[in-house]
């Protein structure tokens, strides 16, 4: 064992809000220069801790010890100026103002006039870019730079308080494959450089491949540290469900029946051309592909959010027409959208008509008025069967964990009895348990015989989950590949890269 | 009203939320507790129903607003409809021997076309702005702000600038008393309370306006016909004014086209106090009622304690944002 030099020593951290013991004394050592993963499901009380140690909020009980002193009472700012910095899951740059402004925001260089100084603040962002090797102009303004060089100004603003210890909250959930890469190298050049990274992520894979330590949480509680090339993913996976999840992937062979959507050559002006493919009835269909290769955009036009240009879609061997969502749902498909804040829930109404907003016309009696009770016991049974966990039909969609709204979503959609479903990243930023859960209902439907269209950017996911799976690269289908036990993600990411045809020679 | 009491209360009722809830009838009853003690002929029977009538022209109009706010929208034009609502049916419902006569070779006709027509020309004012909003995208206040000066414009036009008056009995009988006690402007105003309450609660197209509010890009991928949502929305909150117009005219017995002036502010106003939220999603009728009544109450109350008629205007201002304030919390200590 190396010298154990903490940076960073919490102990006993106990923190309550009205009505909820949060932290229930829980202890996080990190060492200087490694990146330590913090781990356990949505609520295991990661982002509390984390925000107690940035300043956030205080804690209730416990002693922080940062770079060799007890530290009290401080906040965000007082947390930065000595070297805590966060980088917080949801970002929020100011968009129309260049990366320079975005970077020195609230301490400007000034000039002995007390005005902005332009050109100093200019020559100590290209300092600080170059530091973590970012090749921008700092007079770019952010609304043109993708979510992943945000980040990476993040990093940079970082940087720049010259932090000792810098906590990234999921800093990968919006990234491109690519991306994760040149963040990873980013935060190896600041490992080198003696600084330490708490990493907050719900990858595995990426844990392994970045990480040298895990801490993990479970309910407020701390239940382990442990080196990462020494936990291996079973024994991760049941400290933090504190049950063994036997099968995240619990694909169950079922039988395949006829086609019933056939798509051929759908083709967007701008996002993808001449996509054909088919789904049979109880089939999973998974569509891999890097972020950016056209998967969402395809199955959004065959919804009718988007315009196509060319191409058309079959069902049950006749052609359908679908110009909007509703032709679609008429045609019994359904969709679950990428970004569930985004195009899904409505944050703040209630999980009842989050539920039956799609299916009010079955609920109507002859004078067009909602049978309110038949609205809910629907609903009822729904929250039931898919172990919804809401206080109430009344609760706000918004006040459920990420898990929850899907499943809010799911079932607003099984609601209208879909005969096709488009599920695009139906797991994304969920904790593991509801992700089995969610894993083992789309097994369930496939059973029942409906089709299933799958977009995932996780390839294990996307290979336990499928019958087929169907790449895409930059617009065009590169390959589709039966799901043989033999195949592996080396021979997707050929396709997903669109190296399959060289190769093959 | 009791019958009514499922479809106009909130959605959900625990028990701990109930005064945050109903924060603001204890508001209102805190009022006029207030002023009936310094001022005890607020409570007579007259005086009631006589604040009930004040509110129910820009408490008509809120009950439109409401579902426009809840669609994350507004309508700054609803004043100005209603005056070019107001002079149409002026000028279609003029007594036989008026002098002056807009159409002077007009027969007298049964009100019921007059008012139609008024309700038309809402619904049409409104249905146009909806239209735009969902056609072009562009904001609402900008669309229903083009249509405030353009409803104006055409009252004005319509009525060469002047007013039109001379009403038949049959239209100013809407702005008296039923059994001589009964105010019939509050009798219509309750009406279309009830309508709208079952049309925001218990229709696909209130829960439509919930959506579309709350969410619209969801509100589409849920199969919800936002255009057409959107337009119905803005023709219903149109088709108010134009209702509202025909209780204006019944009233005061002639309609000038620069009547209602700010009309728009005070509806906005009474569904903003009522708690319906401007980021959408949120709001009720009942609530619109309760922020109308508000109004009225100090509107009523200040004048009998005798309180200048300029210190009423800072008042009002207050009460709109310190409501705000408190809905503003409301909602936060819900995250």
């Amino acid at each position: 064992m190396a010298e154990e030099k903490y940076i960073l020593e919490m102990t006993d951290i106990v923190k309550t809000f009205p009505g909820v013991k949060a932290l229930k004394g829980v202890q996080l050592k990190v060492q200087a220069g490694e990146i330590h993963a913090l781990m356990g499901e949505n609520g295991a009380g990661k982002s509390t801790l984390m925000n107690c140690l940035a300043g956030v909020h205080g804690q209730t009980a416990g002693t922080i010890l940062f770079d060799g002193e007890v530290r009290e009472n401080y906040n965000t700012i007082q947390a930065l100026e000595m070297g805590i910095s966060m980088i917080h899951q949801e970002l929020s740059p100011v968009l129309h103002r260049p990366i320079m402004e975005n970077i020195w925001l609230g301490r400007e260089p000034l000039n002995r006039f007390g005005l902005v100084d332009h050109q100093k603040m200019y020559d100590m962002s290209v300092k600080v870019l170059k530091e973590i090797d970012l090749d921008e102009d700092p007079r770019t303004e952010m609304v043109n730079l993708t979510v992943a060089k945000m980040q990476m100004i993040e990093i940079a603003k970082a940087v720049s308080f010259d932090s000792k210890l810098i906590i990234m909250d999921e800093p990968t959930s919006a990234l491109a494959d690519k991306e994760v890469k040149q963040l990873f190298t980013i935060m190896r050049k600041l490992k080198e450089s003696g600084k330490s990274i708490i990493y907050i992520s719900h990858k595995l894979d990426e844990v392994y491949e970045i990480t040298d330590r895990i801490s993990v949480f479970r309910d407020g509680t701390y239940i382990g540290t442990e080196d990462t090339i020494k936990l291996s993913e079973d024994k991760l996976i049941q400290m933090m469900v504190g049950r063994e999840v036997n099968e995240l992937f619990p694909k169950v062979d079922c039988p395949i029946g006829d086609v019933k959507m056939e798509v051929k050559g759908l083709t967007h002006n701008r996002y993808f051309k001449d996509v054909s493919f088919t789904v049979k009835k109880g089939e999973i269909l998974g569509i891999a592909g890097l972020i950016g290769a056209g998967r969402t955009e395809v199955i959004e036009t065959i919804f009718g959010i988007r315009e196509k240009v060319s191409g058309e879609i079959l069902i049950d061997g006749k052609v359908v027409n679908i110009e909007s969502p509703r032709d679609a749902i008429a045609n019994h498909m359904a969709l679950l959208t990428e970004d569930r804040r985004q195009s899904g829930i409505f944050p703040m109404l209630s999980v009842r008509l989050n539920m039956a907003i799609t299916n009010f016309p079955k609920f109507l009696n002859k004078f067009g008025l909602i049978r309110d009770r038949d609205v809910k016991k629907e609903c009822d049974d729904y929250v039931k069967k898919i172990q919804v966990k809401t206080p109430s039909l009344n609760q706000r969609v918004e006040n459920l964990s990420g898990g929850n709204q899907q499943k809010v979503l799911v079932s607003r959609w099984l609601m209208t009895n879909p005969e096709i479903l488009f599920l695009d990243e139906p797991t994304r930023g969920i904790d593991v348990g509801a992700k089995s859960e969610i894993h083992s209902l789309i097994t369930q439907l496939a059973g029942e015989g409906k089709s299933i269209v799958m977009v995932s950017s996780e390839l294990p996911e996307v290979m336990g989950m499928s019958d087929r799976i169907m790449i895409m690269h930059e617009g065009r289908i590169t390959g589709i590949v039966e799901n043989r036990k033999d195949l592996t993600q080396e021979e997707l990411m050929t396709y997903a890269t669109g190296k399959a045809g060289k190769k093959g020679a | 009203m009791s019958a009514n009491k499922n479809i106009l209360k909130f959605e959900s009722a625990g028990s701990k939320e109930i005064l945050q809830k109903y924060g603001i009838v204890f508001v209102l009853i805190l009022m006029i507790i207030g002023i009936s003690i310094l001022e005890p002929a607020f409570l007579s029977s007259y005086n009631v129903f006589n604040v009930l009538t004040q509110s129910a022209i820009f408490g008509i109009m809120a009950l439109g607003m409401t579902f426009v706010i809840i669609s994350k929208g507004i309508d700054l034009s609803v004043g100005s409809v209603l005056a070019l609502a107001g002079v149409v049916l002026a000028s279609l419902a003029q007594t036989a021997d008026a002098t002056g006569k807009y159409f002077p070779n007009l027969a007298e006709m049964p009100v019921f076309f007059p008012i139609l027509a008024a309700l038309a020309v809402g619904a049409l004012m409104g249905g146009f702005t909806g239209l735009l909003i969902a056609k072009t995208h562009i904001p609402a206040f900008i669309s229903s702000l083009g249509m405030m000066t353009v409803a104006r414009g055409f009252a004005l036009i319509y009525s060469d600038g002047k007013p039109i008056s001379t009403l038949v009995p049959s239209l100013t009988r809407l702005g008296g008393k039923l059994f001589g006690f009964l105010p019939i402007p509050v009798i219509i105003y309750f009406i279309m309370i009830v309508i709208s309450a079952v049309l925001l609660n218990k229709t696909r197209f209130g829960k439509s306006a919930y959506a579309v509010g709350g969410n619209i890009k969801a509100a589409e991928v849920s199969g919800v016909n936002v255009n057409q949502t959107l337009i119905a929305i803005y023709a219903y909150c149109g088709l108010l004014a134009g209702l509202a117009a025909v209780v204006f005219a019944g009233r005061v017995g002639s309609v000038h086209p620069g009547a209602a002036t700010g009309y728009e502010l005070t509806a906005i106003a009474a569904t903003t106090i009522g708690g319906t939220s401007h980021s959408g999603g949120i709001g009720t009728i009942w609530g619109a009622f309760v922020g109308a009544l508000i109004l009225a109450v100090l509107r009523n109350g200040l004048t009998l304690l005798g309180v200048d008629a300029y210190w009423q205007q800072v008042t009002e201002g207050v009460i709109i944002v310190v409501a705000v304030i408190i809905d503003m919390r409301k909602n936060a200590t819900k995250d």
